[in-house]
């Protein structure tokens, strides 16, 4: 059983009761709501009589489905604006604040609670989004949680939960030039499998992990659910407290030296004892993208989609399946795979560091003929700040569209989506069968880098011959 | 097609009724149910929309039509599936689509873990079954499906006529289970005074004033 890590410190000093099932009551410090998963949470409120405990503590957005072309109220599809109205009235009602489009601070729920500096060291975030564990990059637990939680966390800020194991992802090396942190955690879950984490926390630590910026960290945390790990974390350091200085929500004056000292001293300790521990090297480190129908369905982009010999006797029923959804053969390199749309954003990768990453490879170069390619930005603040840099000239001139913020096409909630049986180089989380939109519409998992060099050659492509030519 | 049996309240200690079997592993939740069937506020239309896709796309094929689809499957209570079932989102509207299909207990070799909990959070009990014993179950269950099965919650056990099957179900989902307190909320509000407490050892929540 771990000891003396990030997660049991913070996991203790949140306990709250043990409960009758055996479960733990664990208080929640942060609460993160969108308008998908939080209108039924409310009404099962009104009809128990119950209000909130912690209004402060519960913040809003809107992101999963805003149209990211034009965002003028009312949204032209009526679903979409009787969802943002509902989750408006709900937060008038209960006292929330809501970052609501226009406000400066409106984006992707992962995207603008760090960047308020919303999310900190030690705490308990929730939010009904299993991406959650996004907040973990700060030395934050953070985990997504269904709509009877998000009903719970309302009514008590607490939730009944058991305790997981932590295995320590250690990394050793440095990432290698056109290699990022999708690259990395694509890697991670290729190796470990979908189902490697069901159970865990991941602590991702060692050389490789302290030297990636905190967006790096997002990325990887970000993904850790899609390895079957329900939160991810990273231990605070200065690269943390570098970022969190300043931000709106951040403590300030004396309060910041007293945060920071506390933020120190939950760190898992040299002594800490993990139940697994699990070596990397991030120098051998491709880019990688996946080529299946989950995003443990991962090679090198200098490999061949594996054949049913190369497979597990377990996974070779879902590879044969992958084989016939995505139309790839097996013992065929992936790179070269023509693309027909080019997808940047997400909350795995729609910060300005991924844009800047993407924009470098598109400057001074064209989309190729026939490829739909655009950036959605995180957030607004993503927006203003890419804009202030001039990237969305420069994507703008290489031929990309350049759309305001949301979810996009990272799922088939608004109207950016694959028609029929499109293929997309996409820099979001999930390549599940229908994930953008068409039931029968195929995804390849990869870096924003690596998207922006698919478009640039309407195929898939290995980054580093743009960035090294 | 949604089902006139009322949803789950109180101590659950039994489940039963026919089966339906949906083979396969990492069944993800946007498969059992699509993304563009989110856009509600409400749960109430999700239960026809289960599987979408998946029967659209089978119902064309020679393999079709899905189970869900199939007459002898209508009015369905226990749902058998294979590996990691309901994996991807923590959206809630899997196990409500599911639940307003009909689905009452679920039967399978593992699953996504908030996939369970949301499950467990709505009174629908999700029991574990090894390897063999699961391909035994969903064989039995194709091979008669008029034939009424019955998950025994508190021994964690399946059976049908003279067959069981030794199933696994922790003891804490089980004991809530049992006593009717799966559903959380209750139980958190009684702790005022602990969760004052915690709240008051927390330096975030004073804004490091006092730490
Ligand atoms: S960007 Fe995608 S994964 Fe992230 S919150 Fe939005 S829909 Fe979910």
């Amino acid at each position: 059983m771990s000891s003396g890590t990030l997660y049991d410190k913070v996991w203790d000093l949140h306990q709250v009761a043990q409960l009758p099932g055996g479960a733990t009551q664990l208080f929640i410090g942060l609460h993160l709501i969108h308008e998908v998963t939080s209108p039924q949470a409310f009404a099962a409120l009104r009809d128990l009589g119950l209000s909130l405990r912690h209004p402060e503590r519960t913040v809003a957005t809107v992101d999963h489905i805003v149209p990211t072309t034009s965002q003028a109220r009312p949204f032209a599809d009526p679903l979409a604006e009787e969802m943002l109205a509902t989750l408006e009235a709900n937060c008038a009602e209960h006292g929330i604040t809501l970052h609501g489009i226009g406000s400066g601070r409106q984006g992707i729920v992962h995207v603008i609670a760090p960047e308020l500096g919303l999310t900190q060291p030690g705490m308990t975030v929730a939010c009904g989004d299993s991406h959650t564990s996004t907040h973990g990059a700060f030395g934050a637990i953070a985990f997504g949680i269904g709509t009877s939680q998000v009903r719970d966390v309302l009514a008590s800020q607490s939730l009944a939960m058991g305790k997981l194991k932590v295995r320590r992802i250690w990394v050793d090396g440095q990432l290698q030039s056109g290699v990022y942190a999708k690259d990395l955690v694509l890697h991670v879950i290729r190796t470990l499998g979908v189902k490697g984490g069901v159970g865990y926390a991941y602590e991702f630590a060692g050389p490789a992990i302290a030297a990636l910026s905190m967006e790096e960290r997002m990325t990887l945390c970000n993904m850790a659910i899609e390895g079957g790990a329900r939160c991810g974390y990273v231990n605070p350091d200065q690269v943390t407290f570098d970022y969190l200085k300043g931000r709106p929500f951040a403590p300030s004056g004396a309060a910041w030296d007293q945060a920071v000292a506390w933020w120190s001293s939950l760190a898992s300790g040299a002594d800490a004892v993990f139940d697994d521990e699990v070596r990397f090297d991030a120098a051998s480190i491709a880019p990688t993208i996946t080529w299946g129908i989950t995003p443990g369905q991962g090679i090198g982009v200098d490999e061949t989609v594996p054949t049913l010999e190369q497979t597990e006797p377990d996974e070779r029923p879902l590879a044969e399946e992958a084989y016939r959804y995505m139309d790839l053969q097996p013992g065929t390199p992936i790179a070269g795979t023509p693309v027909d749309v080019c997808f940047i954003g997400s909350c795995t990768n729609g910060r300005l560091s991924d844009l800047q990453a993407a924009a470098a490879v598109a400057k001074g170069r064209k989309v190729a003929p026939g490829i739909k390619a655009f950036v959605v930005p995180g957030s607004e603040q993503v927006a203003a700040a890419a804009e202030a840099e001039g990237l969305d000239k420069v994507f703008v001139e290489a031929g990309f569209e350049w759309r305001e913020p949301g979810c996009s096409m990272c799922l088939a909630m608004n109207p950016d989506r694959l028609e029929g049986r499109q293929i997309s180089a996409s820099s979001s989380n999930r390549n599940f069968k229908g994930r953008q939109g068409s039931a029968s519409g195929r995804t390849l998992l990869m870096s924003p880098a690596m998207v922006a060099a698919a478009a640039i050659h309407g195929r898939v492509s290995d980054v580093r011959t743009l960035l090294n030519p | 097609m949604t089902t006139a049996t009322p949803f789950p309240t109180g101590p659950i200690s039994s489940v039963s009724g026919t089966t339906v079997v949906v083979r396969g592993d990492d069944i993800d939740t946007d498969r059992i149910i699509p993304a563009r069937f989110l856009k509600c506020v409400t749960f109430d239309a999700l239960g026809p929309a289960a599987f979408a896709d998946d029967r659209a796309e089978l119902a064309a094929s020679p393999a079709g039509p899905h189970p869900f689809d199939r007459p002898e499957h209508q009015g369905a209570s226990i749902l058998l599936v294979n590996r990691n079932f309901g994996c991807g989102s923590s959206r809630e509207h899997a196990p409500q689509a599911l639940m307003r299909w009909g689905i009452r207990a679920v039967v399978g070799e593992s699953f996504a873990e908030i996939f369970y909990g949301n499950c467990l959070a709505l009174g629908i009990p999700c029991l574990v079954a090894d390897h063999d014993t699961m391909l035994a179950i969903q064989a039995a269950a194709d091979a008669d499906p008029a034939a009424s099965f019955a998950v025994d919650v508190a021994e964690a056990r399946l059976g049908c006529g003279n067959q069981t099957w030794q199933l696994d179900l922790a003891a804490g989902p089980r004991q809530m289970l049992a006593t009717g307190q799966w559903d959380a909320t209750g139980q958190l509000l009684a702790n005022n005074t602990a969760l004052a407490a915690t709240a008051a050892r927390l330096p975030y929540l004073s804004g490091f004033a006092a730490a």
